[in-house]
C-alpha cells in the first residue's frame, strides 16, 4: 500500500514549529452516545468472551451505565474518595504530575493493605440461583423457589445491588443523588427528577496514553504495547499487589479473586491484531462504536497531561494527536518504525476524524490526566426530546440552538463528564450535531439546503455531509479501520504469551485447584478458542467450589453441536434416581 | 544426631530453598502471587496485615543483626553485653508481639470470613502451622535469651557462631549443640519455614517490589517481546 501523500499542507509542519518527537500509534475508540439504546449487548458479549470464569463473576470489562447514576463500581468518579489517576502539584514553581493515590514510597508502605481498594460490595456481590431446589423439592402445596446464592461465599444472600442496579434511573432520586458528577453541579441546579434527562454511557478500559494503572503497578507487570497502545497485564509478572485497581480512576482494572491477579479489558487484542473490531464493537446493535488509529507525539505526553488548568486538558490532548496527512508526520512515523499500511490506516481513521477534524468526540474525564483514548460524542437526544415534548419542531436549527443554550442541566453535566466542567466544547459539539440534523432534514425533504447552517457552526457543507455519512450511514469498513498486526509476524499470533491466556483465563481450560492454591501450576498455552476451552467453559459457570461441577452446564455457551458433558445426568446417577 | 541436625539439615534446607524457588519460577509463574483476599474483607486486614508484615520485617532485620554480626564487633564499638541484650529484648519483643498479634488477627479473619476461608487451601493451613510455630518459638527464645523467663542465654556465643560457620562450609556443630533446647527447636522451626517458602504462598516475599522505586512510571513493551519463540527474527520495517 502506498501512503496517500496529500496535496494540501496543513499549516506547514502541522504540530507547529517544534520537531515531532517519538511518533507512536494508538488504537482508539469513539462511541456515539446518541445512538446508544442501553441494550447491554456489548456488556453481555464481552462477558461471554472474556470474564465468563470463576474469579471474575463480578467483572465487566465493558459495562453500560445510566447517567445520571452512581456507575460501576459505585461512585467510582469521586476521586476525593478513591484517589485514582494523576494530580498536578507545584514543585519548586513547576507543575508536576503525581499519582493521586500517592507516590512510589507511599505505595510500598500501603502494600500490605491497600486503603483505596474497592471491596466486592462496591462492585456487587455476584450471585446465582439455587436451581436444584426446583427439581429436587419434595411435593408440597407451595411452589419451590430458587433462592439466590452468593457466588463469593456460596451462602444464601439478599440481592441488593448489581453492576447495573440503577439502570434507566431505577431507584429514583435517592440513588441518583449520589452520582458524583451530579454532586459537582447540584449547587446551582435543583434536581427535579421528573424533568431530568438520561442517557447511557458504555465504558471499557480507556487504554490511556498516560495510564495511571501502569504507573501504579509495583511489579512492572502492566504495560502499554508500543505498537498499538493497548494496555495489558502480564499475568506471569503480576503479583497481586492491587495498586492498579486503585490507581485507575475509571476502575477498569479488576482483581481476579481466584487467581489473585489483575485483569482488564484487552481491547480484544487477538481480534485487533488480525484487523477485526473488538467484540463489544462487533456486536453493538446501534453501531455506535468506531475504531481507528491515531498517531501521537509520545515526547509531549507528559507536558500535555501537566497543563495547569484542567479545562485545557481536552485541547492539550488533541494537540499531541498528529495529523497523519502532514508530510512531516508521515516522515516521523516512518522514522519511528510505523509501517506504511498503518499510516494509511491512520489517515482513514474515523477516530481522528471525529475527534480532531470535526471535533465532535470528547474524552471521558480528561481531568484525571491519564489521556484516555476512548472518546465520546455527547448525546443531543435529551435536548431533542425536550423540544419535542414541548410541541415544537425538534429538527429546526433555531429551536435546537435555543434549547442548547437554555438547557443548562444537560450541558453542565456533560461538561463535567467530558471536558472537566468547561461547557464551551460540549456546547460546540451539540451545535454541530444540531446543525447536521436540520441541514440533513432539508436534504431529505428535497428542499434547498441552507449553507448558513454549517457556516454557523464553523463547518462547510462538504464537511457536514462527510460527518453525516460517518455518523449515520458508515459501513463496517469505515467504522472499523484497523490495520492488521504485521503480517510478517502473523504466524506468531497463535500461542501468544500475553494477557489472559492462562489457566483460569478465557483461553485456558480450568484445571481447578493446583498445588499452591487456585489456578497455580503449569499453564498450558493454547489459542483463544480451543476444543478444551469451550468444553470446560461450558461446565464452569457454577458457584464457588461446587461439588458437582461436572454435572453443570452453561447453556449460553452451547452452540447446539454435540452433547456436552453435563447436559444430561450421567448413567450412574440416572440409575440411582 | 547433632551432626545430622546441624550439619546436613541446614544445607538441605538451603538447597531446597534455592532449587525450589528456581523450580517454582519455572513451573508456576502464574501461581506466584500474594493471593490477596482484600476484595472479600478489608476491615480486619487493614489492621492485621500491616501489623504482621511490618513486625516481620523488623524481626528479619533483628535476626540478621543477631546472627550475622559477631559479638566481638559490637564489643569493639563499645556496646556492652547488657545494652545489646536490652535492645534486642525490647525491639525483639515489640516486633515479635506485633507479628504474633498480626497473624492472630489474620488467622481469625481467615477462619471467620466465609469467602476467605473458602479460598484457603490445605497448603495454606499447613503453612500457617509452621509460620505460627516459628513465631511462637522465636518469641519464646527472645524472652528466654534475655533471662525474662528461665535462664539467660547468650545465643551470640552459640547459635550465631554456628550460623556463620555454615557459610564457611565448616559447621560448628558443638556451638549449636551447646544451645538450650528452646533455641534448637526454634532453629528447626525456622528451617522448616525456610523450606516451605518456595512451596507455599510465602513465595510472594521474594517478589518484594523494590524495583518500583527506580523504574520509569510508564512501562512500554513491544508485542514481540512477549514471544520468546520468534524464530524468523522478523523486523518491523
Amino acid at each position: 500500500m502506498t501512503v496517500d501523500d496529500p496535496n494540501h499542507t496543513t499549516g506547514a509542519g502541522g504540530a507547529g514549529s517544534r520537531p515531532i518527537g517519538r511518533c507512536m500509534a494508538q488504537v482508539a475508540m469513539v462511541m456515539n452516545l446518541d445512538k446508544c439504546i442501553g441494550c447491554h449487548t456489548c456488556s453481555v458479549t464481552c462477558k461471554q468472551a472474556w470474564t465468563n470464569r470463576p474469579g471474575t463473576e463480578y467483572v465487566w470489562f465493558n459495562n453500560v451505565e445510566t447517567r445520571p447514576g452512581q456507575g460501576y463500581p459505585r461512585t467510582y468518579q469521586d476521586q476525593e474518595r478513591w484517589r485514582g489517576g494523576w494530580e498536578r502539584v507545584n514543585r519548586r514553581g513547576r507543575g508536576r504530575l503525581r499519582l493521586k493515590g500517592g507516590g512510589r514510597l507511599r505505595k510500598l508502605f500501603t502494600i500490605f493493605s491497600n486503603p483505596k481498594m474497592p471491596s466486592i460490595q462496591d462492585y456487587y456481590e455476584p450471585w446465582t440461583y439455587d436451581y436444584e431446589t426446583l427439581i429436587n423439592a419434595p411435593l408440597s402445596d407451595q411452589m419451590p423457589v430458587a433462592q439466590p446464592r452468593s457466588l463469593i461465599s456460596g451462602d444464601p444472600m439478599k440481592i441488593e445491588w448489581s453492576a447495573n442496579w440503577d439502570d434507566n434511573l431505577a431507584g429514583g432520586p435517592d440513588l441518583v443523588a449520589d452520582d458524583p458528577v451530579l454532586k459537582k453541579i447540584s449547587d446551582d441546579v435543583k434536581l427535579e427528577f421528573e424533568q431530568t434527562f438520561m442517557f447511557y454511557l458504555p465504558r471499557i478500559c480507556e487504554h490511556c496514553i498516560n495510564p495511571s494503572c501502569v504507573a501504579s503497578c509495583p511489579s512492572g507487570a502492566m504495560y502499554k504495547r508500543s505498537e498499538d497502545g493497548i494496555v495489558l497485564v502480564d499475568q506471569d509478572r503480576c503479583r497481586g499487589w492491587r495498586m492498579c485497581v486503585s490507581g485507575c480512576p475509571y476502575k477498569k482494572v479488576y482483581f481476579n479473586h481466584r487467581t489473585g491477579k489483575a485483569e482488564k479489558c484487552t481491547l480484544c487484542y487477538p481480534r485487533i491484531e488480525v484487523g477485526l473490531p473488538t467484540v463489544c464493537s462487533e456486536t453493538c446493535v446501534g453501531r455506535l462504536r468506531y475504531l481507528g488509529l491515531i498517531l501521537y507525539d509520545a515526547d509531549r505526553v507528559l507536558e500535555a497531561a501537566s497543563v495547569e488548568d484542567p479545562k485545557d486538558l481536552y485541547e492539550a490532548q488533541l494537540d499531541i494527536m498528529l495529523d497523519p496527512h502532514d508530510p512531516a508526520v508521515i516522515e516521523a512515523a516512518r522514522r519511528d518504525g510505523i509501517a506504511d499500511d498503518w499510516i494509511t490506516a491512520a489517515q482513514r481513521s474515523p477516530v481522528y476524524k471525529l475527534a480532531k477534524d470535526y471535533r465532535v468526540a470528547l474524552p471521558l474525564h480528561p481531568e484525571y490526566r491519564t489521556m484516555p483514548m476512548v472518546w465520546y460524542i455527547p448525546p443531543l437526544s435529551p435536548v431533542v426530546d425536550r423540544i419535542r415534548d414541548t410541541g415544537h419542531d425538534a429538527e429546526d436549527a433555531g429551536n435546537l440552538f435555543g434549547a442548547i443554550e437554555a438547557l443548562r442541566i444537560p450541558i453542565s453535566y456533560l461538561a463535567e463528564l467530558f471536558t472537566a466542567g468547561d461547557p464551551a466544547p460540549v456546547d460546540a459539539v451539540l451545535r454541530k450535531l444540531a446543525a447536521m440534523r436540520s441541514y440533513m432534514r432539508d436534504v431529505n425533504l428535497g428542499k434547498d439546503t441552507r449553507p448558513e447552517i454549517p457556516a454557523n457552526v464553523g463547518m462547510t457543507e462538504e464537511s457536514l455531509h462527510a460527518m453525516y455519512r460517518l455518523l449515520a450511514i458508515a459501513k463496517y469498513e469505515d467504522r472499523y479501520v484497523i490495520p492488521a498486526a504485521h503480517q510478517e509476524t502473523g504466524r506468531q499470533l497463535e500461542e501468544l504469551s500475553c494477557s489472559l491466556d492462562y489457566d483460569g483465563g478465557p483461553g485456558m481450560y480450568v484445571t481447578g485447584s493446583g498445588p499452591f492454591g487456585e489456578a497455580s501450576g503449569q499453564p498450558s498455552p493454547v489459542s483463544v478458542e480451543t476444543f478444551h476451552a469451550l468444553r470446560v467453559r461450558q461446565t464452569t459457570d457454577t458457584p464457588a467450589g461446587p461439588d458437582n461441577k461436572d454435572q453443570r452446564l452453561n447453556l449460553l455457551n452451547w452452540d447446539g453441536q454435540g452433547r456436552p458433558e453435563g447436559l444430561f445426568p450421567d448413567n450412574e446417577e440416572r440409575r440411582d434416581g | 544426631m547433632n551432626t545430622l541436625l546441624w550439619t546436613a539439615l541446614p544445607y538441605v534446607t538451603l538447597a531446597l530453598l534455592v532449587g525450589g524457588t528456581a523450580w517454582r519460577y519455572r513451573y508456576d509463574k502464574f501461581g506466584w502471587t500474594t493471593r490477596s483476599s482484600q476484595l472479600y474483607e478489608s476491615r480486619l486486614l487493614r489492621i492485621g496485615s500491616p501489623l504482621f508484615h511490618f513486625g516481620l520485617l523488623v524481626v528479619i532485620i533483628g535476626h540478621i543483626i543477631g546472627l550475622v554480626i559477631p559479638e566481638s564487633w559490637t564489643d569493639a564499638i563499645g556496646v556492652s553485653h547488657d545494652a545489646y541484650h536490652i535492645q534486642a529484648l525490647v525491639l525483639g519483643a515489640i516486633a515479635g508481639f506485633s507479628t504474633l498479634t498480626g497473624i492472630a488477627i489474620l488467622i481469625y479473619r481467615r477462619r471467620t470470613t466465609g469467602p476467605v476461608f473458602m479460598a484457603t487451601t490445605r497448603n495454606d493451613k499447613a503453612m500457617y502451622v509452621v509460620l505460627v510455630a516459628a513465631i511462637v518459638t522465636g518469641l519464646a527464645t527472645t524472652l528466654i535469651g534475655a533471662g525474662v523467663v528461665g535462664e539467660e542465654h547468650n545465643y551470640r556465643e552459640t547459635v550465631s557462631v554456628w550460623f556463620r560457620s555454615l557459610f564457611t562450609l565448616n559447621p560448628d556443630v558443638d556451638a549449636m549443640a551447646a544451645a538450650p533446647a528452646s533455641f534448637q527447636i526454634h532453629t528447626l522451626a525456622g528451617l522448616l519455614l525456610i523450606v516451605s517458602i518456595p512451596f507455599t504462598r510465602l513465595v510472594h516475599a521474594f517478589s518484594a517490589p523494590v524495583g518500583y522505586l527506580f523504574r520509569p512510571y510508564i512501562v512500554y513493551r513491544s508485542r514481540d517481546a512477549g514471544r520468546p519463540r520468534s524464530r524468523s527474527g522478523s523486523s518491523r520495517h
